[in-house]
């Protein structure tokens, strides 16, 4: 997305129109993944508890999906996964 | 239209506060400091005595006082607020917070010396401290004129085009508390000139809006270029509303202000309440048949460069009355514009700047006559730049 110039921006950094943090997509600073096991997945949803986005999505199923727009991937469901099914990779 | 002249005597604070209470003036919010104290107190008074719509915030600090202001002008209100020395210093960050929000904000400064040693009287110490700080700086040079800046800060800050706020600095005790016959303009001729302030946008709960936003470096310059392009727009918003004012009024303020240029070959060059004493000695020494002028700079940010390159364009000697310092700079901050003004100007006048009147030194006419002294014993020299202290016992 080409970004606007300063003449087409608000005076004094003003965010005239209201919810529109929504567009602001904070995936873009990640550099590691969280990939899921599905096959591990107890679906205990441990992660959507801790995941501070909250970028973690239930599914039907038990298996839980990640919102990769929002994802900083800060690794923190990994780690407290009590059966080890999600694991960091290093964005390409 | 002239108004009908009528002269009332006042000090300065006094005539600064009138103009406040004249102006439209939404909401003030200020915290009582040594010289600037009497606008405050002023301003309480008048509020106090009822019939106004000005809502007076008492608080506990500058930093609150300044920062009560960029609320209530956010929120759409005219704000004025006023200071001085450590008062200006402990404001500092939110000076900046003010001129980046891009609110129209009016703050009278009381130019005082700052600490240490402590001191509480004039130089211009204070506001050079912050001249970097993205605000409209002008210096007036007497009660007078400190009245009529008022409404005409609100006028040129407020302006589409503009949109920073506007410091009027007057030297703290010759400006602040002389007395002196003050002309006051009718109500009617002041609500035509500058009018209940309506902002175009504001705190709305029915439009909300997010003031006071985090950028990352991705956007962070694009916002700083656009306050220096409000930078750059002052000047012609600046001449049009002085333009109206003298229309209006009848007193026409300029951005530089000449006084026998003509022919002069050794320029004083000031701020503020000593120029009128350069001008007395300046006129005594022109009957003597010396080439002396003097220049007053009015509009310190932005500087009227090309202006000034202009005026001195014939001078040989430059001497600048610098009552502030820049430790370990080759020469002060007027002197460091004058030289910055000069750079592309083909005619290289010899620059003395001259440290004098710190701390609230007297500058009586035999320390203004050393000045020119000092210029015309310089004429014959070469071109080059000097900077040195006057009257500083060795």
């Amino acid at each position: 997305m080409k970004k606007p110039g300063w003449r087409e921006l608000p005076i004094g950094a003003t965010i005239t129109q209201p919810g529109s943090a929504k567009q602001f997509q904070t995936g873009d600073w990640r550099t590691k993944r969280p990939v899921l096991n599905e096959s591990k997945c107890t679906g205990c949803l441990f992660c959507w508890i801790w995941c501070p986005e909250p970028a973690i999505k239930r599914g039907t199923g038990k298996a839980v999906s990640f919102d990769l727009h929002y994802c900083k991937g800060c690794g923190i469901c990994a780690v407290e996964c009590p059966v080890h099914a999600i694991t960091m990779q290093e964005e390409k | 239209m002239l108004q009908k002249v009528q002269l009332i005597p006042m000090s300065g604070s006094e005539a600064v506060a009138k103009s406040v209470m004249q102006s439209n003036v939404d909401f003030v919010s200020a915290y009582p400091i040594t010289p600037q104290t009497i606008i405050v107190e002023r301003i309480s008074d008048l509020v106090g005595e009822g019939g106004t719509k000005t809502c007076f915030v008492n608080v506990e600090s500058e930093h609150s006082a300044i920062s009560a202001c960029v609320g209530a002008s956010l929120a759409g209100a005219r704000s004025f607020t006023a200071t001085s020395s450590q008062g200006l210093a402990l404001m500092h960050e939110v000076l900046y917070l003010t001129s980046g929000l891009r609110v129209p904000l009016v703050m009278a400064v009381a130019n005082r010396a700052l600490s240490a040693p402590i001191s509480i009287h004039g130089d211009h110490s204070d506001m050079m401290g912050s001249r970097d700080s993205g605000w409209i700086q002008y210096y007036v040079e007497n009660a007078q004129e400190a009245y009529d800046w008022v409404m005409q800060a609100f006028r040129i800050a407020e302006d589409d085009r503009v949109m920073l706020p506007f410091t009027v600095n007057m030297d703290g005790y010759v400006i602040t508390h002389s007395v002196e016959p003050i002309s006051l303009i009718d109500q009617a001729a002041v609500d035509k000139f500058v009018p209940p302030r309506i902002a175009k946008t504001r705190l709305d709960a029915n439009n909300p809006m997010t003031f006071g936003t985090l950028t990352l470096p991705d956007y962070y310059t694009e916002f700083k270029r656009q306050q220096e392009e409000a930078m750059r727009n002052t000047p012609a918003v600046f001449d049009e509303v002085t333009s109206e004012f003298s229309k209006l009024i009848g007193r026409e303020y300029k951005q530089l202000v000449p006084f026998e240029l003509d022919g002069a070959k050794v320029i004083v060059v000031s701020l503020g309440s000593a120029s009128g004493t350069i001008r007395y000695v300046a006129r005594g020494l022109r009957k003597k048949g010396l080439p002396v002028g003097a220049l007053r700079v009015g509009l310190f940010r932005p500087f009227p460069t090309k202006q000034f390159a202009k005026l001195v364009e014939n001078a040989d000697v430059i001497v600048v009355l610098e009552r502030a310092m820049s430790l370990g700079s080759r020469v002060g901050p007027l002197g460091s514009e004058i030289v910055n003004s000069l750079y592309d100007s083909p005619s290289r006048p010899r620059i003395l700047d001259f440290i004098a009147g710190l701390g609230g030194r007297d500058l009586a006419p035999e320390t203004i006559e050393k000045l020119f002294r000092n210029g015309v014993d310089a004429a014959s020299k070469p071109s080059g730049l000097e900077m040195d202290f006057l009257g500083v016992r060795e």
